[in-house]
């Protein structure tokens, strides 16, 4: 049974379709790639599945269960964890409390909830500025935060969005490394990213998003190959 | 060891103020039990509006509520008035849950006056009851408050009249109400909930991308306040006797000088409320005589607070001194 499904899923703002009839599905432990030119829709997909923002039309299915009314909480409760494509820690709080906030409001029930805070923090580098506010921290430090913060909601599927972007080569590897690990561990993921070499490291599915409508979804390799992505997303003339 | 300090030092200060029906006069009594009762309800504001968001301007509502429910008790249906206190809090919870269903669809400005309105309308309805006086108001019955459970056990361990016994009473229930409003306030902030409550006030959209609820939490907080503002509002009209829908529900006297307290202090920080009262009694006491140009300076002072130190006097002392009292700080678990 599939993890997560979306059927026919649209979402118009006032005449601007930017959800235009979506269908795929995502099974346990998998993760899929998302990729497509500004504009594409991307974020507005991940919105639709996080709850953040409700279709105009078809159904999302979590874990068995239509979800298409449910707001964002519960979503997180049921396994659906995300980082923001513009990080979003709570700047007033250390980094270790915006994980415990994470830990003791989302899915997982923790007997040692420090502990667990604290393996998540070890496991993305972040141990050593536990204690630091939130708002101190550089870029990477952020995108790591992020990550960990959605982690610590022991999530089933979690939504990674440009968590790539803006950082150096050397931290990239480090972040792709993370990222695999939650993989391995068997967490699903969804994955929007511009940085392709990164993406197409972890991921085992690609989706191509173009105006928002699915123009493509399978093998990476393929989809890359394929003249239309090319077209579209490279701007290379065929 | 720091913590054990500031833990002795309240400890004292508490005791201190305990001892001051046995050792002080009765007008210190009666000043002091005013001093307390504004600090408890601006606890309550302090909490609203500080860490829950809820700018409120309608707490008057619930004093009022909490002095009529009180009133009922003890006129109506012949019960000691301190078991109106307790009938006065749940009063004020019950009529909550009305309130906050209509003010919750309001957001920022809108949810204030929607308050206001909430509490305008109900001084307006209580004023229409009449066998508690309608517009005009009723009085305890004469003796009441000398024949409350336990005045008399203090009349006679103290020596003193039955009067200063039942001010003295009212005085300790006041500072025991604080001290239970800013120790559970404390030990509320620290818990999950109030972990919660600190992550919506620095990004609500994250908040809920976690898990969190931002509706049930603030709810949580609203029913709550409105339960210690309720007790409050009984039992200062204990010591009142006289309630009349406008003193009830007064929105300068329980909700902008509360107002005004939380925001010299410190909004949003636990002792805020604690120096905000201090220095609205030193500025009552010095400035009582002036008659009206007591409230215009009171005015000046909030709008040059707001203006030039948005955190108050207690975020002014912290930031020169690096004194911090009361943190809500989760420390990182050490690992071996």
């Amino acid at each position: 049974m599939a993890l997560l499904r979306l059927e026919g899923v649209s979402k118009s703002f006032g005449a601007l379709t930017v959800t235009d009839n979506v269908s795929f599905a995502v099974e346990p432990g998998q993760a899929l790639g998302i990729i497509g030119p500004n504009g594409a829709g991307k974020s507005t997909l991940f919105n639709l599945i996080t709850g953040n923002i409700a279709p105009g039309a078809g159904t999302i299915e979590f874990d068995g269960v239509d979800v298409t009314r449910q707001p964002p909480m519960q979503r997180v409760v049921a396994g659906i964890g995300r980082s923001f494509q513009i990080p979003q820690p709570f700047t007033n709080l250390s980094v270790y409390e915006n994980l415990l906030v994470a830990a003791q409001f989302g899915g997982g029930r923790h007997r040692d909830v420090g502990g667990f805070c604290m393996d998540i923090l070890d496991q993305t580098g972040l141990a050593k500025v536990a204690d630091n506010t939130s708002g101190s921290l550089s870029l990477l430090q952020r995108k790591r935060l992020e990550l960990a913060r959605a982690m610590a909601t022991s999530p089933k599927l979690i939504l990674l969005d440009e968590i790539a972007g803006g950082l150096t080569e050397g931290e990239c590897v480090a972040l792709i490394q993370t990222i695999k690990s939650i993989h391995a561990a068997g967490t699903a993921i969804i994955w929007i990213e511009h940085v392709l070499h990164a993406l197409n490291s972890v991921v085992e599915r690609l989706m191509v998003l173009n105006f928002g409508k699915m123009l493509m979804i399978g093998d990476p390799a393929q989809v890359m190959a394929s003249p239309e992505v090319k077209e579209i997303y490279l701007g290379i003339d065929v | 060891m720091k913590n054990t300090l500031t833990k002795s030092v309240a400890v004292l200060l508490f005791v201190g103020l305990a001892l001051v029906p046995v050792l002080g006069t009765r007008a210190m009594v009666q000043d002091l039990f005013m001093v307390l009762t504004l600090l408890i309800l601006a606890l309550n504001w302090n909490m609203l509006a500080g860490f829950a968001g809820l700018v409120s301007v309608g707490q008057q509502a619930f004093v009022g509520i909490g002095a009529y429910a009180m009133f009922a008790a003890v006129i109506l249906w012949g019960l000691d008035p301190l078991v109106g206190i307790a009938i006065g809090g749940v009063a004020a919870i019950v009529l909550a849950v009305p309130i906050a269903f209509f003010t919750f669809r309001l957001n920022g400005a809108y949810f204030a006056i929607g308050t206001w309105v909430a509490a305008e309308i109900v001084r307006l309805s209580l004023a229409q009851w009449k066998a508690l006086g309608g517009g005009t108001g009723t009085s305890l019955p004469k003796g009441t408050t000398k024949d409350m459970f336990g005045v008399d056990l203090i009349k006679d361990a103290l020596d003193m009249s039955s009067s200063a016994a039942s001010d003295a009473l009212t005085y300790w229930l006041a500072l025991l109400l604080a001290a239970v409003t800013l120790v559970s306030g404390y030990v509320f902030l620290r818990s999950r909930m109030g972990l919660g409550l600190q992550a919506i006030r620095d990004n609500a959209e994250a908040a809920r991308s976690v898990g969190v609820d931002p509706i049930r939490l603030k709810a949580a907080v609203y029913l709550l306040t409105a339960f210690g503002t309720g007790l409050c509002g009984a039992l200062l009209f204990i010591q009142i006797t006289r309630v009349t829908p406008d003193a009830a529900f007064d929105v300068v006297d329980w909700t902008a000088f509360v107002i005004f307290i939380t925001v010299i202090g410190g909004i949003g920080t636990l002792p805020g409320p604690v120096v905000g009262v201090i220095v609205f009694y030193a500025l009552q006491r010095t400035l009582a005589d002036y008659g009206t140009i007591y409230l215009i300076v009171l005015g000046l002072i909030g709008i040059a607070i707001m203006l030039f130190a948005r955190k108050g006097l207690w975020g002014i002392f912290t930031a020169k001194t690096g004194i911090e009292l009361l943190l809500l700080r989760h420390r990182a678990p050490k690992r071996s």
